[in-house]
């Protein structure tokens, strides 16, 4: 339970002598990124909390509406550095919607793929990093470990580890790699030759496989460790009326009970892509899980983080049913666009599922290649500006907490 | 709903005076909405049982201008600035775009910026991006509890994301290109 600063154990005395102005940030480790929180303290409790951002703006928009389409991956790229690919897709989408360009059955399945396993990549940081905030450090080694074998899988199909531009206009600039050699990593860690050469989508197979016998063991570290429970559960808890009212989504809003994702409910540009898919919406109270903690509310910072953990079992099930299709598929992995494309004198708004939330592109085009506006609407934005009414009247302790359970990037929220 | 039904919504409730025109013939239809009238017209949207547009899912600013003297020939619209409220209804899973339509300079007074009432009472997130809009787009949001600047310096000159914006040469020591 929040501690209010109205309840009388806490506070005597309504006197505030002792209140002070604290800067946490911008370069405190715990705030993910150049973040700063003004916290008005009274002793241990804060009743008001002011972010600061803007640290790493680089107004991408502007530069946006100066390069053409193509010319704007890389920038997006660096929107979301945790999930590059995702941010890719997103921005892809939205200039296919505008130019009305229809994928082939094979651009969408290699999209499915590539864009899961960043969800995988992106959350595995999510949780480490968390547990970090918390004080637990060897998850965040762990996580850390495995990602690092998705980003070798992914310097084989592109050539970079962090900023892709993989994922393009028309679909993905290159097919997936065929016979590679297998990840270093990989091989350590499944005890295989390093030598081994393997299909691409077979090291992938293989890394899912040795990665789901993992997650019981985050479960054991993280998730059910009693530490952990009692510095996240009953804490930071949002309901779903303010998570909708200051446009929380992803996994903060569906931690906050709401069923809504949009690889399901979305634009049907993306949703055509997880046609013929299985796959669960997972959102909190987490019917028909075993084993959820006694103290855990709905809406709180351990429903936020278990959503994710929850997640990453579901895309491991995209992924292999991705890879399953992938041999089968019919069309090339990319329709050709040419960079001097003139846009139509029209506008779009697409918001695609990333791992952190809804990200929205908003393309205004005017007849020239250059859009007249290119408008990234972040989704940390929207999910870091709920933390001033989330953290008031919580102890100082907990700010990491709670801010941490929100799982911001700060690249994507100043742009 | 479809973007006609909740045309005809709005129109029968707030008039034609305030809800200006719909159109369909654009990817994503879009309703204009009287600059005066917006913040009325948003507290219904939200509200209403069948409308119930619960999350605001982004509102920006654009800037309708073209500098280049030679493209400005061919330029399809007339300089103005709009404010653009796309919004999700989580409820009944329908989207819909509304435009508020604003001159570039509030009396033609060149760097005296626009104003449009506030929507920050009605969702919690226009507080930020309102406040964004106001620092990159030059907007005014008459009615904002907290109208600073969000991602430039508090001491920053110009708005940014305007077509005709000069980029300074330096900024406190700091020079530019």
């Amino acid at each position: 339970m929040a501690t209010q600063l109205d309840d009388q154990r806490i506070i005597e005395f309504d006197v505030r002598t002792d209140e002070m102005l604290i800067n946490m940030g911008p370069q405190h480790p715990s705030t993910h990124g150049v973040l700063r929180l003004l916290l008005r303290t009274d002793g241990e409790v804060v009743y008001e909390v002011t972010p600061h951002i803007g640290y790493l703006h680089r107004c991408a928009e502007k530069i946006g509406e100066n390069l053409n389409g193509p010319q704007w991956i890389p920038y997006t790229d660096r929107m979301d550095y945790l999930a590059g690919m995702n941010m890719n897709l997103g921005m892809s989408l939205a200039y296919e919607k505008l130019i009305g360009l229809d994928l082939p059955e094979k651009a969408m399945n290699v999209r499915l793929i590539i864009a899961e396993l960043g969800r995988v990549a992106s959350h595995l940081v999510g949780m480490g990093a968390y547990g970090l905030d918390l004080g637990s450090f060897s998850p965040f080694l762990y996580a850390f470990r495995e990602r690092e074998i998705i980003l070798d899988l992914f310097e084989e199909a592109c050539g970079a580890r962090l900023t892709y531009s993989y994922l393009t206009i028309g679909g993905a600039t290159h097919d997936l790699p065929g016979m590679i050699e297998i990840p270093p990593g990989l091989a350590s860690l499944t005890g295989n030759d390093p030598k081994m050469k393997l299909l691409w989508t077979d090291a992938v197979l293989m890394f899912l496989e040795w990665l789901e016998t993992r997650i019981k063991q985050y479960h054991t570290l993280l998730t059910r460790n009693a530490i952990f429970i009692k510095r996240t559960a009953g804490l930071g808890i949002m309901p779903a009326e303010m998570a909708l009212d200051y446009g929380c989504t992803g996994p903060v809003l569906r931690g906050s009970g709401v069923d809504f994702d949009l690889r399901r409910d979305g634009d049907e540009i993306y949703t055509r892509m997880y046609e013929g898919y299985d796959f669960d919406v997972i959102s909190a109270p987490f019917d028909g899980v075993k084993g959820i903690p006694r103290d855990v509310v709905l809406g709180d910072n351990w429903c936020r983080f278990f959503v994710r953990m929850l997640e990453v079992v579901e895309a491991i099930k995209l992924v292999r049913q991705g890879i399953e299709k992938y041999p089968t598929t019919e069309g090339s992995h990319r329709v050709p666009y040419k960079m001097n494309t003139k846009l139509p004198v029209d506008e779009v708004y697409l918001e695609t599922e990333c791992p952190r939330g809804q990200m929205g592109f908003y393309i205004v085009g005017d007849g020239q290649a250059e859009p007249m506006r290119a408008r990234a609407k972040s989704s940390c934005f929207c999910n870091l500006s709920v933390t001033g009414p989330l953290c008031e009247g919580v102890l100082l302790a907990d700010i990491p907490s709670i801010v941490g359970s929100l799982d911001i990037v700060m690249g994507e929220i100043d742009r | 709903m479809t973007s006609q039904e909740i045309y005809d919504a709005l129109t029968s409730k707030f008039g034609s005076d305030a809800i200006i025109e719909l159109n369909t013939a654009a990817k994503d239809h879009w309703i204009e909405v009287a600059p005066a009238s917006i913040a009325e017209v948003s507290q219904f949207l939200k509200s209403d049982d069948a409308l119930k547009f619960d999350m605001l899912c982004d509102l920006s600013g654009v800037d309708y201008l073209e500098i280049d003297a030679k493209l400005a020939k061919k330029f399809p619209f007339e300089p103005h600035l709009e404010v653009v409220y796309h919004m999700l209804s989580v409820t009944h899973k329908h989207n819909m775009t509304i435009k508020v339509k604003l001159p570039r300079w509030k009396d033609d007074q060149e760097g005296q910026i626009p104003e449009v009432p506030s929507v920050a009472h009605v969702w919690g997130i226009a507080d930020w991006h309102e406040r964004e809009a106001f620092d990159l787009v030059g907007i005014k949001f008459t009615g904002h509890p907290n109208l600073v600047r969000i991602l430039c310096p508090d001491d920053w000159v110009g708005h940014p994301l305007r077509k005709d914006y000069e980029f300074p040469l330096e900024y406190h020591g700091v020079r530019g290109y």
